[in-house]
């Protein structure tokens, strides 16, 4: 039990926040507390998980993206465009679209960070402003609306009435969502790819001194939340219904917000997909809250910053020293 | 303690028929059938760096489950020549390294970690965020496909290594829960894992306590009863003296002599590396009409240290020797208004100080040298200038702006004062050895125009002639007036440097030893007691 304390510390911190503000919240607006609700805060979630379980792999690595909600938006609109060509196609053959081009954006990063020795901040920052100005560039900024209809159908995948008579509903982006993190979770914690993110993350000299091949590790970590963004673009524009190329403009910072309060470290090494889950649900349920409130828009980031910087505090603050009894005896030398 | 003038005739003969005898050792034994057959045997090794010969036709040789320590001072071809064993540099044609019944002219790293070579570095390239059986275990996730981890499989070749080590650790725990010295086990533990027949130790020591050394020595004599050799390198003649069988000396790249540890003393094996004689004795000053510069009475701070009462008076040093967790440098930093006490009274060159902060202490005169001057005393990557009048800042301003002359004047003036070997005031202070970079922070510290300067454990990761010169800059700090506190693990070290010796334990004072009137020994028995 200690033990586990210790080790999900930033996990548990996160789960009482989370219950604090629910708990608040179900008393102070009656909508809060139902169904519909929740499965609306899921299905609402769903990209930014999966942008978020991307992120965590390469904060694991030890680097760190700017780039990768633009890419997402290069992703939707090129996709969109090869969709156009061909003439249909399903989602498997979006998928492998989305995906294909995603992970070579990544591999763009990657080269960049390995072969040219650039720090990741600066390396995505580049490539952040090259995607977003290319794009930009050669859309002049107009949307495509004329999506092919598999794409633009909205897929329930459970559904119940309420006693209100409204519809509480699972969509497509949650089952997405849930294989994204169930192969992320996969991957870092049951692979030996996954573990060796971890060390290298960790420590990269000690990594190295292993064998552990470090260009590889730098285009998997990159490449996977190529490949992550890739899918989560594509939802989006199912989400969405169009494709708008400055629809995802700023999201990064929102994610990696959530990936860092969910206990992912700046430096590598250490971070869950437990945490990234609850990092996003975080910020989603208080602004669900707010809305529910009929709190004004301009005022959401205000109380999210605030929010993120207590949820922070709280989970740096040593669990030990908040609950004495699990305090551990000195280890003895 | 002072520095003999160079080799004399005598001794130099002494160290040549010590050399030669190495050698005839060493035949004697290939001779002798009965003798075991070395596992490693280097000859004829050379190595040439830039023009530099780093390695001047060394021998090295390693018997089967033996201690061999390998001592030499920064820049003697140690770490070169344990980088030539383990395959990180070639050697120039001609070498023989005989391993484990094969010859070679150069190792691999692949070829020496296959066979069984494994060294423990340093900076001991653990992951700290990973579990204890991960890290030990962590050959099993390494490998050119992906595969799924085998959680049960790390754990259990995790506590096997551990159990041959005669340590139980829990070791579903993330390393970074574990001080450094279990640390160090850890990384002996995955030597093992790599089926290690021979293992290098590099400085295991350098950060670690004399109880935690101890832990550690026997550590290192299991896994030679286990049958695995270890070569020890460290700066700490005394534990070299303690956990070898023989001692292989370099200097200067060249091979000294290889001599059985028995018979050998701390400044003999310090005159074989050096090839200079030390002569030590304690000190003896009449300080008794010196004033009081320091004076506490009953400071505590409940769980560090409690009811601590001590005076230094001007032109003195007073040693503080005890266990790590004694609240030696608790105490220090609470002296250097970083930490402030509960209860009790300082009162500095007559007037009762209470510090704010640590700002406070540096005005009022108080020089705190941190124990630890690779992440704390010094920043590494920034120029020795800098480094130096980092806490003097406001002394070389001219104008509001800090003045290049002025900086260059004061860094001019402490480099010429303490000796320090430099070769631009740009460098970067990592470019300098050990010793150098001390000298540096003593100097910052000096800049400041302290009264009372506290040394927290200032010869780690020293060498034993640079450590002299430290020594030397303190004994004539002190007769210039300064009031000098020196803690330090090291008995010996307070005993020949300090007027008086604190021993503190748990928190408390509880023994005061005058050097002159009693022997290094019974201070150590009363501080590892």
């Amino acid at each position: 039990m200690r033990r586990f304390v210790r080790s999900h510390a930033t996990e548990l911190a996160l789960l009482a926040v989370i219950a604090v503000i629910c708990v608040f919240l179900s008393f102070a607006t009656d909508r809060f507390f139902t169904l519909g609700n929740a499965f609306d805060l899921l299905n609402t979630s769903s990209v930014n998980i999966i942008f978020a379980v991307g992120l965590l792999v390469v904060l694991i690595a030890g680097g760190i993206d700017i780039s990768f909600a633009v890419a997402a938006s290069v992703v939707q609109y090129l996709t969109a465009t090869v969709l156009g060509w061909i003439g249909g196609g399903n989602w498997i053959v979006g998928f492998i679209i989305a995906g294909v081009l995603g992970v070579a954006l990544g591999c763009i990063n990657a080269l960049l960070i390995h072969g040219f020795r650039i720090i990741s901040i600066v390396a995505t920052i580049s490539t952040f402003n090259i995607f977003f100005g290319l794009l930009m560039f050669f859309t002049g900024g107009v949307s495509i609306y004329n999506l092919p209809d598999w794409l633009t159908t909205r897929v329930v995948l459970f559904e119940r009435e309420m006693a209100d008579g409204t519809w509480a509903e699972i969509t497509l982006p949650v089952l997405i969502m849930a294989i994204c993190v169930f192969a992320t979770w996969a991957l870092i914690t049951r692979t030996t790819t996954g573990r060796q993110l971890y060390a290298f993350g960790d420590n990269p000299e000690g990594a190295r001194r292993f064998g552990i091949n470090i260009g590889a590790m730098q285009f998997i970590a990159f490449g996977w939340l190529g490949l992550m963004a890739g899918i989560a673009g594509l939802v989006q524009a199912h989400y969405a219904q169009e494709v708008v190329p400055n629809a995802l403009y700023g999201r990064e910072l929102d994610v990696l917000a959530a990936v860092v309060l969910g206990g992912a470290r700046l430096g590598g090494g250490k971070g869950s997909v437990l945490g990234c889950i609850l990092g996003v649900l975080l910020v989603s349920i208080t602004q669900n809250g707010l809305n529910l409130m009929g709190v004004s828009p301009f005022a959401f980031k205000m109380i999210v910053g605030a929010i993120i910087l207590a949820a922070i505090t709280l989970s740096n603050t040593s669990i030990e020293r908040l609950l004495p009894f699990l305090k551990s005896r000195r280890v003895p030398s | 303690m002072a520095v003999g003038p160079g080799l004399a005739p005598a001794r130099l003969q002494d160290c040549k028929r010590d050399w030669i005898r190495g050698f005839d050792s060493m035949a004697d034994q290939a001779l002798d059938g009965a003798a075991p057959r070395p596992l490693l045997s280097l000859r004829n090794v050379n190595m040439t760096f830039g023009g530099v010969k780093a390695l001047k036709n060394v021998s090295f040789e390693v018997l089967p489950g033996e201690v061999h320590c390998l001592a030499g001072e920064n820049g003697s071809g140690k770490s070169t020549l344990i980088k030539v064993i383990t395959g990180v540099y070639k050697p120039e044609a001609g070498a023989v390294i005989d391993y484990d019944g094969q010859s070679y002219s150069h190792m691999s790293p692949v070829t020496a970690q296959a066979s069984g070579i494994q060294v423990i570095w340093q900076d001991l390239a653990l992951f700290p965020e990973m579990t204890v059986a991960e890290n030990i275990a962590f050959q099993t996730v390494i490998g050119r496909w992906p595969r799924l981890v085998n959680y049960a499989e790390m754990r259990r070749v995790a506590i096997n290594a551990l159990q041959r080590l005669g340590v139980t650790f829990d070791v579903d725990l993330a390393l970074h829960h574990f001080p450094i010295a279990q640390r160090q086990i850890v990384a002996i533990a995955r030597a093992l894992v790599g089926e290690a027949k021979l293992v290098f130790m590099d400085e295991p020591t350098a950060s670690l306590t004399q109880s935690e050394t101890d832990y550690l020595l026997d550590i290192v004599r299991n896994l030679s009863a286990s049958g695995v050799a270890v070569v020890f390198v460290s700066h700490r003649l005394a534990e070299v003296l303690e956990i070898s069988s023989r001692v292989t000396v370099l200097r200067d790249g060249a091979l000294v002599g290889v001599y059985p540890t028995k018979g050998l003393t701390q400044s003999r094996i310090t005159e074989l590396m050096t090839g200079k004689t030390f002569d030590y004795s304690v000190l003896h000053r009449d300080l008794s009409r010196s004033p009081v510069m320091l004076e506490v009475k009953g400071l505590s701070r409940p769980g560090e240290f409690d009811d601590v009462s001590l005076t230094v008076r001007r032109g003195e040093t007073l040693g503080i020797s005890g266990l790590l967790g004694a609240g030696r440098t608790e105490l220090a930093l609470t002296l250097f208004g970083m930490r402030k006490p509960k209860s009790g009274s300082v009162v500095l060159d007559g007037r009762p100080v209470r510090f704010g902060s640590n700002r406070d202490a540096i005005a009022a005169g108080v020089a705190y040298l941190s124990e630890d001057r690779l992440s704390l005393g010094l920043i590494q990557p920034q120029a020795i200038a800098d480094n130096m009048v980092i806490a003097s800042l406001d002394k070389i301003l001219s104008g509001g702006f800090i003045s290049s002359d002025r900086k260059r004047s004061l860094v001019n003036r402490w480099i010429r004062d303490l000796g320090v070997r430099i070769g631009k005031q740009d460098d970067a202070i990592s470019t300098l050895s050990g010793g150098n970079q001390q000298r540096v922070a003593i100097a910052k510290w000096l800049a400041t125009d302290p009264k009372l300067l506290i040394l927290d454990a200032p010869t780690v990761g020293v060498d034993v002639g640079a450590r002299a010169g430290i020594f030397d800059i303190v004994s004539k700090l002190a007769d210039s007036g300064l009031a000098i506190i020196l803690i330090s693990d090291e008995v010996p070290e307070v005993y020949f440097n300090a007027d008086r010796v604190l021993h503190m334990a748990q928190g408390r004072i509880v023994g005061e030893f005058t050097p002159g009137a009693t022997t290094p020994q019974a201070i150590e028995e009363a501080v590892y007691a």
